[in-house]
């Protein structure tokens, strides 16, 4: 303990920041390096921090191979579903913020919700929802209109159970960019004349933007490394590349394959987080007076 | 004019959240009936009502293993996880100091991390120091993607402290326990319940990091998802059903009593 009358050697914010920080080195950075140095050990071995090859690297960029295709499935799901969840998030955040008044808190914690529900048991709802026999399939057979459409195990099912995953993910950073949006800016550029559309252009969008912006990096960053989504739902009919990292370190028992993989795809999920974040102030996003 | 496509604009607004609302707990629905039919497979629309497979789910001692594990694991990340976080949110958004902004950053990388691979790459650094995954290990597992989450939720109360109190208490004479006592906790009371309560229900309803981490030991989504891949039951729907009722009871007690700690604040 320092006394008061003498300057402390370390801040007092950095005391307290001490056991979190410790924590993530030990619980987060010391698991990464960890990946990286798996990535360089020899092909199908186990030894870790003795030997160093670029091999596994090549053998993923091999175009022989077909791993690189599970990329182009996973950031291409990831964009789609990116996009269309912006779409579906932003009236709902603005709405939480300007249309569903006392309710607002309401509809935010039934949003909020499903965070508590694991996804494989919400995925698998929608199993039931649409496979044969199920909700939709028995329902039109009763009715005499024969049998349901056949959506599951397609890509276009996991793009839907990704959409459906990641919803609050879009959401709620997206409503918090919306808040700070002082209502008498966009009160005062209609007064002047600004049409709806151009208040939403030149005043909403660019102060809603740093929420926004966290939302879709959010939901980009978790969506490429989706998994139980295109297992559950998808029926293996895409394979994207956690599950083909999670194939290298089961069945195929090549794990300096699996780390590269896992390298490859923290290096574009690190490099997309820390150019977003570090444009933002994170005391402006959160609500520092 | 413009007061009528305002109205036009609400009630697009307020359809488009209910629609939404209502494919969020659309399966959650579906599930439930599965778990109340009697058949072995489920078939919609459903011909008998039973409650047999929530008797066979509560009696089954494989289930009440789960459970226990799940508990388990949820308590420990809630205590450790509002402990460890409490003081990172203070760092957070309290004090001004060198590394504050950097600090910030850091702390929201395992939350803009896939999970899934953050317990591959556990479970790689785990078999390197030579531990064997068990629930133990899921704990730390959860820990590190709850303790950033927590640390912010606490972050936001702390963002609305007023430090002038904490100020004015020094210039009277009051000593740091006093203090800390006083006016920081009772102050941050809200904020510390609203992250017990997010540190406990994600805990008990993650899936991902389980997975990985838990080894041999299961928790209820991992168990629940094995059993979807292989060796249906209604079992799994009843008991899914079970631990989302559990969840939305906790929830709703958390909340009251967040609610009242706030009524009581603001006498």
């Amino acid at each position: 303990m320092h006394d008061s009358d003498a300057p402390p050697v370390v801040s007092t914010g950095l005391r307290y920041a001490s056991p979190v920080l410790l924590f993530l080195l030990l619980g987060f950075l010391a698991p990464l390096v960890t990946v990286v140095a798996y990535a360089f050990a020899s092909p199908k071995s186990f030894e870790v921090f003795t030997s160093f090859t670029l091999a596994n690297f090549s053998a993923v960029l091999d175009s022989s191979n077909t791993v690189w295709t599970s990329f182009v499935w996973s950031l291409g799901l990831a964009a789609a579903c990116t996009i269309i969840l912006a779409l579906i998030a932003y009236p709902i955040a603005y709405g939480l913020n300007h249309a569903f008044g006392r309710f607002s808190s309401l509809v935010s914690v039934l949003f909020v919700f499903p965070l508590f529900i694991s996804e494989n048991v919400r995925l698998y709802g929608w199993v039931q929802f649409f496979i044969k026999n199920g909700v939709v399939d028995g329902l039109l057979n009763a009715l005499g209109l024969g049998p349901g459409p056949e959506v599951l195990y397609t890509p276009g099912i996991t793009l839907f159970g990704m959409v459906y995953v990641y919803l609050p993910f879009m959401l709620f950073p997206m409503t918090l960019g919306l808040s700070m949006v002082p209502r008498d800016l966009i009160d005062a550029a209609a007064d002047l004349g600004a049409g709806r559309f151009m208040v939403w252009r030149e005043v909403e969008l660019p102060l809603a933007m740093p929420g926004i912006l966290i939302g879709m990096l959010l939901t980009f960053v978790l969506a490429v490394g989706a998994v139980a989504e295109a297992k559950i739902l998808g029926g293996q009919s895409v394979i994207t590349v956690v599950h083909d990292i999670e194939i290298a370190f089961t069945y195929a028992q090549d794990w300096p394959l699996g780390a590269a993989l896992a390298v490859l795809l923290v290096l574009i999920i690190g490099g997309l987080t820390l150019a977003v974040l570090s444009r933002l102030d994170l005391d402006r996003v959160l609500g520092r007076r | 004019m413009r007061t009528q496509a305002k109205i036009r604009s609400e009630f697009f607004i307020r359809s488009w959240a209910a629609f939404v609302l209502i494919a969020i707990y659309l399966p959650i629905v579906c599930s439930a009936l599965a778990g109340l039919s009697k058949s072995r497979y489920f078939l919609f629309p459903v011909r008998q009502f039973s409650l047999d497979w929530w008797q066979r789910t509560l009696a089954s001692l494989e289930v009440q293993t789960l459970v226990q594990n799940s508990i388990t694991v949820a308590l420990l990340v809630t205590l450790i996880s509002v402990l460890l976080a409490f003081f990172g949110a203070l760092a957070f958004a309290r004090y001004e100091w060198k590394g504050r902004k950097l600090y910030q950053k850091l702390l929201l990388l395992p939350i803009f991390f896939p999970q899934a691979v953050l317990g591959l790459a556990l479970l790689l650094w785990m078999n390197a120091l030579g531990i064997t995954p068990s629930w133990r290990t899921a704990v730390v597992a959860h820990l590190v993607w709850i303790v950033p989450v927590v640390t912010l939720v606490i972050a936001i109360q702390v963002y609305s402290y007023d430090a002038t109190l904490e100020e004015a208490a020094i210039d009277l004479g009051a000593g740091r326990l006093f203090i800390f006592k006083e006016i920081t906790l009772p102050l941050l009371w809200p904020g510390i319940w609203s992250g017990a309560l997010f540190a406990f229900l994600l805990s008990w309803g993650n899936f991902p990091l389980s997975l990985y981490t838990a080894g041999a030991d299961s928790t209820v989504p991992k168990w629940l998802y094995s059993k979807m891949v292989a060796g249906y039951t209604p079992m799994v729907p009843a008991l899914g059903t079970m631990s989302t009722l559990s969840a939305a009871s906790l929830l709703l007690l958390g909340g009251a009593v967040i609610a009242v700690i706030r009524r009581r604040r603001q006498k």
